[in-house]
Protein backbone atom coordinates (compact mmCIF):
# COMPACT_ATOMS: atom_id res chain seq x y z
CA UNK A 1 0.00 0.00 0.00
CA UNK A 2 2.46 2.66 -1.34
CA UNK A 3 -0.39 5.19 -1.65
CA UNK A 4 -0.21 5.57 1.70
CA UNK A 5 3.05 7.08 2.06
CA UNK A 6 2.79 8.56 -1.73
CA UNK A 7 -0.62 10.55 -0.15
CA UNK A 8 1.33 11.71 3.32
CA UNK A 9 3.81 13.30 0.45
CA UNK A 10 1.27 14.73 -1.69
CA UNK A 11 -0.34 16.52 1.85
CA UNK A 12 3.41 17.41 2.64
CA UNK A 13 3.81 19.52 -0.49
CA UNK A 14 0.41 20.98 -0.90
CA UNK A 15 0.55 22.18 3.28
CA UNK A 16 4.41 23.79 2.35
CA UNK A 17 3.07 25.71 -0.72
CA UNK A 18 -0.44 26.56 0.50
CA UNK A 19 1.61 28.65 3.18
CA UNK A 20 -1.23 28.38 5.80
CA UNK A 21 -4.18 29.08 3.52
CA UNK A 22 -6.71 26.39 3.29
CA UNK A 23 -6.84 24.59 0.36
CA UNK A 24 -9.92 24.18 -1.88
CA UNK A 25 -8.55 21.74 -4.20
CA UNK A 26 -5.61 19.31 -5.45
CA UNK A 27 -5.62 18.54 -9.26
CA UNK A 28 -3.11 15.46 -9.63
CA UNK A 29 -1.98 13.71 -12.70
CA UNK A 30 -1.11 10.15 -12.49
CA UNK A 31 0.21 7.82 -15.66
CA UNK A 32 -1.89 4.53 -16.00
CA UNK A 33 1.30 2.87 -15.61
CA UNK A 34 2.35 4.40 -12.64
CA UNK A 35 1.63 1.29 -10.00
CA UNK A 36 -0.79 3.96 -8.09
CA UNK A 37 -3.76 3.31 -8.07
CA UNK A 38 -6.13 6.15 -8.05
CA UNK A 39 -8.77 4.36 -6.18
CA UNK A 40 -6.18 4.13 -2.76
CA UNK A 41 -5.46 7.60 -3.30
CA UNK A 42 -8.43 8.70 -3.00
CA UNK A 43 -8.99 6.61 -0.25
CA UNK A 44 -6.19 7.69 1.75
CA UNK A 45 -6.24 11.59 1.29
CA UNK A 46 -9.70 11.73 3.24
CA UNK A 47 -7.38 10.43 5.89
CA UNK A 48 -4.34 12.18 5.27
CA UNK A 49 -5.98 15.36 5.33
CA UNK A 50 -7.67 15.55 8.59
CA UNK A 51 -6.53 17.86 10.95
CA UNK A 52 -4.42 19.59 7.75
CA UNK A 53 -5.01 22.81 6.03
CA UNK A 54 -5.90 20.16 2.91
CA UNK A 55 -9.28 18.71 5.13
CA UNK A 56 -12.55 19.16 3.15
CA UNK A 57 -10.45 19.79 0.09
CA UNK A 58 -11.88 17.97 -3.46
CA UNK A 59 -9.29 15.71 -5.37
CA UNK A 60 -9.08 15.77 -9.07
CA UNK A 61 -7.13 13.17 -10.78
CA UNK A 62 -6.26 13.12 -14.24
CA UNK A 63 -5.23 9.78 -15.36
CA UNK A 64 -2.80 9.37 -18.48
CA UNK A 65 -2.92 6.77 -20.59
CA UNK A 66 0.33 5.13 -21.38
CA UNK A 67 2.11 5.33 -24.47
CA UNK A 68 4.97 3.36 -25.78
CA UNK A 69 7.49 4.04 -29.49
CA UNK A 70 8.90 1.11 -30.48
CA UNK A 71 12.91 1.36 -30.81
CA UNK A 72 12.92 -0.89 -33.67
CA UNK A 73 9.94 0.21 -35.94
CA UNK A 74 9.52 3.85 -34.45
CA UNK A 75 5.86 2.99 -34.28
CA UNK A 76 3.63 4.27 -31.07
CA UNK A 77 1.61 2.02 -29.25
CA UNK A 78 -1.19 2.31 -25.99
CA UNK A 79 -0.11 0.41 -23.39
CA UNK A 80 -2.33 -0.88 -20.27
CA UNK A 81 0.55 -2.00 -18.34
CA UNK A 82 4.26 -1.42 -18.67
CA UNK A 83 5.17 -3.64 -21.42
CA UNK A 84 4.02 -4.92 -24.85
CA UNK A 85 4.92 -6.21 -28.26
CA UNK A 86 4.99 -3.83 -30.74
CA UNK A 87 3.33 -5.09 -34.74
CA UNK A 88 6.41 -5.46 -35.86
CA UNK A 89 7.22 -8.00 -33.64
CA UNK A 90 9.79 -6.07 -30.70
CA UNK A 91 9.23 -5.69 -27.30
CA UNK A 92 11.94 -2.88 -27.35
CA UNK A 93 9.25 0.04 -26.27
CA UNK A 94 10.25 3.60 -24.41
CA UNK A 95 7.74 4.52 -22.81
CA UNK A 96 6.72 7.95 -23.71
CA UNK A 97 3.61 8.73 -21.43
CA UNK A 98 1.79 6.93 -18.26
CA UNK A 99 4.82 7.12 -15.82
CA UNK A 100 3.19 10.57 -14.18
CA UNK A 101 3.13 10.76 -10.68
CA UNK A 102 3.13 14.50 -10.31
CA UNK A 103 0.48 17.41 -8.33
CA UNK A 104 -0.99 19.79 -11.15
CA UNK A 105 -2.64 22.60 -9.33
CA UNK A 106 -3.92 23.74 -6.07
CA UNK A 107 -6.38 25.95 -5.68
CA UNK A 108 -6.27 27.79 -2.46
CA UNK A 109 -8.45 30.46 -0.66
CA UNK A 110 -6.92 34.19 -0.44
CA UNK A 111 -6.65 35.34 3.06
CA UNK A 112 -7.78 38.89 1.87
CA UNK A 113 -5.35 40.42 3.85
CA UNK B 1 7.16 10.83 9.98
CA UNK B 2 6.50 10.22 6.23
CA UNK B 3 7.54 6.90 5.02
CA UNK B 4 8.10 8.17 1.19
CA UNK B 5 10.82 10.76 2.34
CA UNK B 6 11.28 11.31 5.75
CA UNK B 7 10.11 14.46 6.45
CA UNK B 8 8.12 15.17 9.06
CA UNK B 9 4.04 15.40 8.75
CA UNK B 10 3.23 19.17 10.11
CA UNK B 11 0.21 17.91 12.42
CA UNK B 12 -0.24 21.45 13.94
CA UNK B 13 -0.97 23.43 11.38
CA UNK B 14 -4.70 24.59 12.21
CA UNK B 15 -6.65 27.32 10.17
CA UNK B 16 -9.97 28.19 11.23
CA UNK B 17 -12.12 28.32 7.81
CA UNK B 18 -13.34 31.79 6.03
CA UNK B 19 -16.61 32.86 7.94
CA UNK B 20 -19.09 35.05 6.59
CA UNK B 21 -20.82 37.43 8.98
CA UNK B 22 -24.04 38.28 6.88
CA UNK B 23 -25.11 41.12 9.09
CA UNK B 24 -21.75 42.74 9.69
CA UNK B 25 -20.82 41.81 6.20
CA UNK B 26 -17.26 41.08 7.26
CA UNK B 27 -15.20 37.83 7.74
CA UNK B 28 -12.86 37.11 10.36
CA UNK B 29 -9.60 34.85 9.71
CA UNK B 30 -7.00 33.14 12.51
CA UNK B 31 -3.70 32.87 11.01
CA UNK B 32 -1.89 30.02 11.91
CA UNK B 33 0.24 32.45 14.12
CA UNK B 34 -3.05 33.31 15.77
CA UNK B 35 -3.45 36.64 14.45
CA UNK B 36 -6.91 37.27 13.78
CA UNK B 37 -7.80 39.50 10.41
CA UNK B 38 -11.22 41.03 10.55
CA UNK B 39 -12.34 42.61 7.23
CA UNK B 40 -15.30 44.05 5.71
CA UNK B 41 -16.97 43.94 2.07
CA UNK B 42 -19.16 46.34 0.16
CA UNK B 43 -22.57 44.93 -0.75
CA UNK B 44 -21.34 45.22 -4.61
CA UNK B 45 -18.94 42.07 -4.07
CA UNK B 46 -20.91 40.32 -1.28
CA UNK B 47 -22.64 37.00 -2.80
CA UNK B 48 -24.47 35.87 0.51
CA UNK B 49 -24.11 31.88 -0.64
CA UNK B 50 -20.85 31.25 1.29
CA UNK B 51 -19.59 28.28 -1.11
CA UNK B 52 -19.71 30.93 -4.01
CA UNK B 53 -18.62 33.96 -1.90
CA UNK B 54 -15.48 31.24 -0.80
CA UNK B 55 -14.74 31.10 -4.26
CA UNK B 56 -14.08 35.07 -5.10
CA UNK B 57 -11.25 34.44 -2.99
CA UNK B 58 -9.97 31.20 -4.11
CA UNK B 59 -6.49 31.31 -6.21
CA UNK B 60 -5.14 28.46 -8.37
CA UNK B 61 -1.70 27.78 -8.08
CA UNK B 62 0.75 26.18 -10.77
CA UNK B 63 2.65 23.41 -8.86
CA UNK B 64 4.11 21.28 -11.44
CA UNK B 65 5.75 19.45 -8.89
CA UNK B 66 6.54 15.62 -8.61
CA UNK B 67 5.13 13.60 -5.85
CA UNK B 68 8.25 11.47 -5.41
CA UNK B 69 10.91 14.44 -6.00
CA UNK B 70 12.20 14.67 -2.87
CA UNK B 71 12.89 10.74 -2.26
CA UNK B 72 14.55 11.27 -5.85
CA UNK B 73 17.07 14.03 -4.65
CA UNK B 74 17.67 11.92 -1.62
CA UNK B 75 18.52 9.40 -4.19
CA UNK B 76 20.44 11.18 -6.06
CA UNK B 77 22.95 12.83 -2.82
CA UNK B 78 23.05 8.65 -1.72
CA UNK B 79 24.65 7.71 -5.46
CA UNK B 80 26.61 11.04 -5.33
CA UNK B 81 27.94 9.34 -1.55
CA UNK B 82 28.54 6.00 -2.71
CA UNK B 83 30.38 7.17 -5.78
CA UNK B 84 32.51 9.28 -3.85
CA UNK B 85 33.71 6.69 -1.45
CA UNK B 86 33.67 3.84 -4.71
CA UNK B 87 30.80 1.73 -3.12
CA UNK B 88 28.49 -0.84 -5.27
CA UNK B 89 25.31 -0.59 -3.48
CA UNK B 90 22.54 -2.98 -4.55
CA UNK B 91 19.19 -3.07 -4.10
CA UNK B 92 17.62 -6.32 -3.23
CA UNK B 93 14.27 -6.97 -3.51
CA UNK B 94 11.67 -9.75 -3.75
CA UNK B 95 8.62 -11.06 -2.19
CA UNK B 96 8.79 -12.66 1.58
CA UNK B 97 10.59 -15.75 1.69
CA UNK B 98 12.25 -15.89 -1.97
CA UNK B 99 15.82 -16.61 -0.09
CA UNK B 100 17.14 -13.15 -0.20
CA UNK B 101 18.79 -13.42 3.31
CA UNK B 102 20.13 -16.91 2.89
CA UNK B 103 21.46 -15.55 -0.22
CA UNK B 104 23.07 -12.59 1.02
CA UNK B 105 24.60 -14.69 3.85
CA UNK B 106 26.28 -17.30 1.36
CA UNK B 107 27.06 -14.39 -0.53
CA UNK B 108 28.96 -13.02 2.15
CA UNK B 109 30.62 -15.77 3.32
CA UNK B 110 31.59 -17.25 -0.33
CA UNK B 111 33.14 -13.51 -0.85
CA UNK B 112 34.60 -12.36 2.46
CA UNK B 113 38.20 -13.02 1.53
CA UNK B 114 37.81 -10.74 -1.55
CA UNK B 115 35.09 -8.27 -0.86
CA UNK B 116 34.12 -6.01 2.06
CA UNK B 117 30.57 -6.67 2.46
CA UNK B 118 28.21 -4.68 4.23
CA UNK B 119 24.49 -4.60 5.11
CA UNK B 120 21.32 -2.72 5.56
CA UNK B 121 18.56 -4.82 6.39
CA UNK B 122 14.77 -3.80 5.58
CA UNK B 123 11.85 -5.33 7.67
CA UNK B 124 8.45 -4.08 8.79
CA UNK B 125 9.26 -5.32 11.94
CA UNK B 126 12.15 -7.86 14.14
CA UNK B 127 16.10 -8.04 13.32
CA UNK B 128 15.74 -11.32 12.81
CA UNK B 129 17.70 -11.04 9.67
CA UNK B 130 20.29 -8.48 10.63
CA UNK B 131 21.77 -11.15 13.39
CA UNK B 132 21.94 -13.86 10.57
CA UNK B 133 23.98 -11.50 8.81
CA UNK B 134 25.84 -10.36 12.09
CA UNK B 135 27.16 -14.04 12.18
CA UNK B 136 28.79 -14.08 8.92
CA UNK B 137 30.83 -11.41 10.48
CA UNK B 138 29.81 -8.31 8.41
CA UNK B 139 28.60 -5.05 9.35
CA UNK B 140 24.86 -4.75 9.49
CA UNK B 141 21.99 -2.10 10.03
CA UNK B 142 18.39 -2.83 10.49
CA UNK B 143 15.86 -0.47 9.45
CA UNK B 144 12.24 -1.59 10.84
CA UNK B 145 9.80 0.17 8.50
CA UNK B 146 6.53 0.02 10.97
CA UNK B 147 4.01 -0.09 8.68
CA UNK B 148 5.84 1.15 5.73
CA UNK B 149 5.92 -1.65 2.87
CA UNK B 150 9.41 -0.18 1.55
CA UNK B 151 12.20 1.22 1.87
CA UNK B 152 12.91 4.90 0.78
CA UNK B 153 16.25 7.14 0.10
CA UNK B 154 15.76 8.81 3.19
CA UNK B 155 15.86 5.59 5.35
CA UNK B 156 19.28 4.70 3.61
CA UNK B 157 20.90 8.06 4.43
CA UNK B 158 20.18 7.46 8.07
CA UNK B 159 21.15 3.93 8.08
CA UNK B 160 24.49 5.04 5.91
CA UNK B 161 25.51 6.90 8.75
CA UNK B 162 25.27 4.14 11.20
CA UNK B 163 26.92 1.91 9.10
CA UNK B 164 29.44 3.76 7.94
CA UNK B 165 31.08 1.55 5.20
CA UNK B 166 34.61 1.13 4.42
CA UNK B 167 35.74 2.73 0.72
CA UNK B 168 35.99 0.50 -2.12
CA UNK B 169 33.06 -2.08 -0.69
CA UNK B 170 29.92 -2.90 -1.22
CA UNK B 171 26.80 -2.20 0.50
CA UNK B 172 23.79 -4.73 -0.03
CA UNK B 173 20.56 -3.59 0.68
CA UNK B 174 17.95 -5.89 1.14
CA UNK B 175 14.76 -3.94 0.95
CA UNK B 176 11.10 -4.80 2.44
CA UNK B 177 9.45 -8.36 1.09
CA UNK B 178 7.09 -7.26 -1.65
CA UNK B 179 7.14 -7.08 -5.68
CA UNK B 180 4.81 -4.17 -5.82
CA UNK B 181 6.17 -1.22 -3.94
CA UNK B 182 9.91 -1.04 -4.18
CA UNK B 183 10.30 -0.75 -7.33
CA UNK B 184 9.03 2.86 -7.43
CA UNK B 185 11.61 3.65 -4.93
CA UNK B 186 15.22 4.92 -5.82
CA UNK B 187 17.55 4.62 -3.09
CA UNK B 188 20.76 6.07 -4.91
CA UNK B 189 22.10 2.17 -5.40
CA UNK B 190 23.65 1.77 -8.81
CA UNK B 191 21.46 -1.36 -9.64
CA UNK B 192 18.42 -2.90 -8.34
CA UNK B 193 18.13 -6.65 -7.79
CA UNK B 194 14.67 -8.65 -8.29
CA UNK B 195 14.88 -12.13 -6.43
CA UNK B 196 12.52 -14.44 -7.66
CA UNK B 197 12.17 -18.37 -6.21
CA UNK B 198 10.70 -21.47 -8.20
CA UNK B 199 8.41 -21.70 -5.15
CA UNK B 200 6.58 -18.67 -6.24
CA UNK B 201 5.34 -19.45 -10.31
CA UNK B 202 7.23 -18.74 -13.20
CA UNK B 203 4.58 -15.93 -14.02
CA UNK B 204 5.51 -13.31 -11.87
CA UNK B 205 7.78 -11.07 -14.18
CA UNK B 206 4.15 -10.45 -16.09
CA UNK B 207 2.08 -10.02 -12.49
CA UNK B 208 4.40 -7.64 -10.92
CA UNK B 209 5.85 -6.12 -14.15
CA UNK B 210 7.15 -2.61 -12.42
CA UNK B 211 9.75 -4.07 -10.22
CA UNK B 212 10.82 -6.26 -13.38
CA UNK B 213 10.96 -3.73 -15.60
CA UNK B 214 12.80 -1.68 -12.65
CA UNK B 215 15.34 -4.30 -12.50
CA UNK B 216 18.77 -4.83 -13.69
CA UNK B 217 19.41 -8.33 -12.70
CA UNK B 218 17.01 -11.36 -11.98
CA UNK B 219 18.09 -14.07 -9.84
CA UNK B 220 16.16 -17.47 -9.97
CA UNK B 221 16.80 -18.95 -6.66
CA UNK B 222 16.26 -22.38 -4.81
CA UNK B 223 16.90 -24.23 -8.36
CA UNK B 224 17.53 -27.25 -6.21
CA UNK B 225 14.43 -27.24 -5.62
CA UNK B 226 12.99 -27.20 -9.81
CA UNK B 227 12.33 -31.43 -9.51
CA UNK B 228 9.67 -31.20 -7.20
CA UNK B 229 7.75 -28.41 -7.97
CA UNK B 230 6.15 -27.01 -10.67
CA UNK B 231 8.11 -24.42 -13.00
CA UNK B 232 8.81 -23.67 -16.18
CA UNK B 233 12.38 -21.90 -15.95
CA UNK B 234 12.33 -21.03 -19.91
CA UNK B 235 8.83 -19.55 -19.52
CA UNK B 236 9.96 -17.32 -16.56
CA UNK B 237 12.82 -15.79 -18.45
CA UNK B 238 10.71 -15.53 -21.87
CA UNK B 239 8.26 -13.62 -19.34
CA UNK B 240 11.29 -11.51 -17.94
CA UNK B 241 12.80 -10.42 -20.88
CA UNK B 242 9.43 -9.35 -21.90
CA UNK B 243 8.81 -7.00 -19.35
CA UNK B 244 12.05 -5.70 -19.46
CA UNK B 245 14.60 -6.49 -22.46
CA UNK B 246 17.82 -5.66 -20.81
CA UNK B 247 17.47 -7.57 -17.77
CA UNK B 248 20.46 -9.87 -16.87
CA UNK B 249 18.90 -13.09 -15.50
CA UNK B 250 20.92 -15.74 -12.68
CA UNK B 251 19.76 -19.14 -11.78
CA UNK B 252 21.25 -20.37 -8.36
CA UNK B 253 20.79 -22.37 -5.12
CA UNK B 254 22.46 -20.70 -2.48
CA UNK B 255 22.02 -24.31 -0.49
CA UNK B 256 24.00 -26.01 -2.94
CA UNK B 257 25.85 -23.57 -4.61
CA UNK B 258 24.83 -24.20 -8.11
CA UNK B 259 25.73 -21.23 -9.97
CA UNK B 260 26.69 -18.69 -7.66
CA UNK B 261 29.75 -18.37 -9.20
CA UNK B 262 28.16 -16.63 -11.94
CA UNK B 263 26.29 -14.28 -9.39
CA UNK B 264 29.82 -13.58 -7.68
CA UNK B 265 31.60 -12.58 -10.98
CA UNK B 266 28.96 -9.92 -12.25
CA UNK B 267 28.99 -8.16 -8.27
CA UNK B 268 32.81 -8.17 -8.22
CA UNK B 269 32.93 -7.01 -12.35
CA UNK B 270 30.37 -4.18 -11.07
CA UNK B 271 32.50 -2.89 -8.23
CA UNK B 272 35.39 -2.81 -10.45
CA UNK B 273 33.97 -1.42 -13.32
CA UNK B 274 33.62 1.51 -10.50
CA UNK B 275 36.39 2.70 -10.32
Amino acid sequence: MHEFGITQNIVAIVTEHAKGAKVQRVLLEIGKLSAIMPDAIRFCFDICTQGTVLEGATLEILEIPGLGRCRQCGGEIYLDKPFGICNCGSVQLDLITGEELKIKEIEIEELCV
Amino acid sequence: MCVTCGCSDDGEIKITNLETDEAEHNHTHTLPDGTIITHSHGHDTHIKAPQIHAKIHNTTISLEQDILAKNNLLAAQNRGWFKGRNILALNLMSSPGAGKTTLLTQTINDLKNQLSISVIEGDQETANDAKKIKETGSKVIQINTGTGCHLDASMIDRGLQQLNPPLNSVVMIENVGNLVCPALFDLGEQAKVVILSVTEGEDKPIKYPHIFRASDVMIITKIDLLPYVNFDVQKCIVYAVEVNPKIQIFQVSATTGVGLDNWYKWVSESLLSKC
